[in-house]
């Protein structure tokens, strides 16, 4: 009897810990918002938002990387979905299941395990270099291409996986061939799935900054981009930047440049998730 | 009649050519799409051949074992010395201490969402661990720097401004939710009659989790930590913001030390002329970090595959 007390005691108390450790994750988030806000709001004004980068903190605004990092996630995701989703639909729906196949798969996973800094050396080797496009908004954007590219054929992967059996097979049956039941039935099926791992990539490299520190992004410029061969900073970098310098003002404007960031991320996770319980109710 | 016959004879043909089309664009597009496919296949190579190539440029003036065995990196100094192990020493460090962090709260957490929580407490945790995964890198580094530190500094006065403590820690939060999520998939795809039988024995909740659950998944489990060194060892923001930019061979966690990437960072940064040493060092490091990072995702894959239990 008493070794039953024990043992349910001992349950109790393993259930009240492992709460408290799953709340560590929960706290140090809340921590790290509340904190990062407090030192960041003063900053963030309207001239925040349309002025350079200044040497006097109340001037500094962060308009050249929001125009950067616009640069780089348009022409990433220019570049991305169409060879993402191709990808993903020319593994699930025409592979035969032979080495090649297999060697892609377990390539695509060691890609999205690879970090990011890597493919900056790919960036700065290859397309810096190599084919000569300079520090440029387009070798920052190839770069970023390569990074965000697992991501978008992993989640097109599982979208497409989602779509009904039953649905390619009346395509069939009505006499489509398979191409056009990809791109009539299982594309516009599968396309909130696909959406969703587009705004995660759209995320991910919105938040990412060492592959542009390798390509070479300026982090301080004095003339917006105009065009792709143009200098660029981006967000992050921006931040990078201001928390580099030694005056405590700095740090805080740093604060500010991250509010804007995790607001446009936090958007875009909301974005994400409500997609998704769209898409899986639409499913079943 | 035989005007009829004709239209039908027309309609055919036109119907044989628009299946003919069909099949054509069929073909293309199916092509077409393996070109696509082949991209990634491209980018790998990409990355071993211009790694490998600048490697090269290195390793003909550096020998191997003094890169992977010396005890000294100093690339700047007049006469440099290209010695890895501080380098490697500061990422492990580094590494070691996000695990600690890492692992076991990644692994409650998960052990929690799977065996414990209620389904309404899983739907407010989970999006908000989910809202942790998406914070990127840059933020944490700030986080380090102007929180974490100066705690460590009020704790224990003699903490350097860039330290290893601080970075590991910051590295540690930002993969848990890495480690909770793999787990808690790996938890969740164990059978409902396994925790049946053991509560049916008699079990409680905990030995029901901790002595049946937890081993029927552990290939999962064990997959989740692989990936998690192998990101924390990858890490850069946060390393280079909050770590410093000393390579420094030692053990002591209160001390600033360089790591692979923050070296990579720092040197793509300064002046290296294109074909220096200094230059091609970058590359050096960078393949011997690919290789690390491989070498642990096909032993996280490894895992998976060779230990994973069907029910």
């Amino acid at each position: 009897m008493n070794n039953i007390k024990y043992r349910k005691m001992k349950n109790s108390i393993f259930h009240g810990v492992i709460f408290c450790v799953t709340l560590i994750g929960i706290i140090v988030l809340a921590v790290l918002l509340i904190d990062i806000v407090i030192r960041g709001i003063p900053y963030l004004t309207g001239k925040f938002f349309t002025n350079f980068p200044s040497r006097f903190p109340n001037k500094a605004g962060i308009l050249p990387g929001i125009v950067g990092s616009v640069w780089i996630i348009g022409l990433t995701v220019v570049f991305a979905v169409p060879i993402g989703l191709g990808t993903a639909v020319y593994l699930e729906e025409y592979a035969k299941n032979n080495w090649i196949t297999k060697f892609i798969k377990i390539n695509v996973s060691n890609l999205s395990g690879t970090p990011s800094i890597v493919y900056g050396l790919l960036g700065l080797a290859v397309f810096v270099r190599t084919l000569g496009l300079g520090k440029s908004i387009l070798s920052g954007a190839l770069t970023m291409t390569l990074v965000v590219l697992p991501i978008v054929i992993v989640s097109s992967q599982e979208a497409i996986k989602a779509v009904p059996q039953y649905l390619r097979h009346g395509s069939y049956a009505l006499g489509a061939t398979k191409w056009q039941t990809i791109r009539k039935i299982v594309v516009p099926t599968a396309l909130p799935g696909i959406f969703t791992g587009v705004i995660l990539s759209v995320s991910r490299a919105l938040g990412e900054s060492a592959p542009l520190l390798i390509v070479g992004a300026a982090t301080y410029i004095s003339k917006l981009p105009d065009g792709v061969s143009s200098v660029f900073t981006a967000l992050p970098l921006q931040i990078y930047y201001w928390m580099g310098l030694p005056k405590q003002e700095f740090r805080d404007l740093a604060a500010a440049g991250i509010i804007v960031l995790l607001a446009i991320l936090l958007t875009t996770n909301a974005l994400t998730i409500g997609l998704r319980n769209k898409f899986q109710k639409s499913i079943e | 009649m035989s005007d009829t016959a004709g239209t039908e004879s027309n309609k055919k043909a036109a119907n044989k050519n628009r299946i003919k089309r069909m099949k054509v664009s069929n073909i293309i597009a199916k092509n077409i799409l393996f070109l696509f496919a082949v991209i990634t296949i491209l980018t790998t190579i990409g990355i071993v051949i211009s790694l490998l190539k600048d490697s090269i440029g290195f390793f003909s003036e550096i020998s191997i074992t003094e890169f992977l065995f010396g005890t000294e990196w100093t690339p700047l100094f007049s006469e440099p010395s290209f010695g890895v192990l501080p380098l490697i020493c500061g990422t492990l460090l580094i590494t070691f201490i996000a695990a600690l962090i890492a692992i076991p709260v990644g692994l409650f957490t998960a052990i929690y969402l799977s065996e414990y929580a209620n389904r309404r407490v899983r739907k407010i945790i989970k999006p908000i661990l989910e809202v942790l995964a998406g914070i990127p890198s840059i933020v944490f580094g700030y986080f380090a720097l102007t929180t974490i530190t100066p705690v460590l500094q009020f704790l224990i006065p003699q903490t350097e401004v860039f330290n290893v403590l601080s970075a590991g820690i910051a590295v540690g939060i930002m993969t848990i939710p890495l480690v909770s999520s793999l787990s808690e998939d790996a938890l969740r795809a164990v059978p409902d009659s396994l925790r049946q039988g053991a509560l049916a024995l008699g079990s409680t909740k905990m030995e029901t989790s901790m002595k049946v659950v937890v081993p029927a998944a552990i290939s999962g489990i064990a997959a989740s930590f692989v990936l998690a060194v192998s990101r924390a060892i990858g890490e850069t923001m946060i390393v280079t913001i909050a770590a410093g930019a000393r390579p420094n061979l030692t053990l002591n966690p209160l001390q600033s030390v360089q790591t692979m990437t923050s070296f990579i960072v720092q040197a793509s940064q300064g002046d290296n002329p294109h074909g220096t040493v200094g230059y091609y060092s970058l590359f050096a490091v960078g393949l011997l970090l690919f290789l690390i990072t491989l070498g642990l995702n096909i032993l996280s894959n490894f895992i998976v595959e060779k230990y994973r239990k069907e029910y």
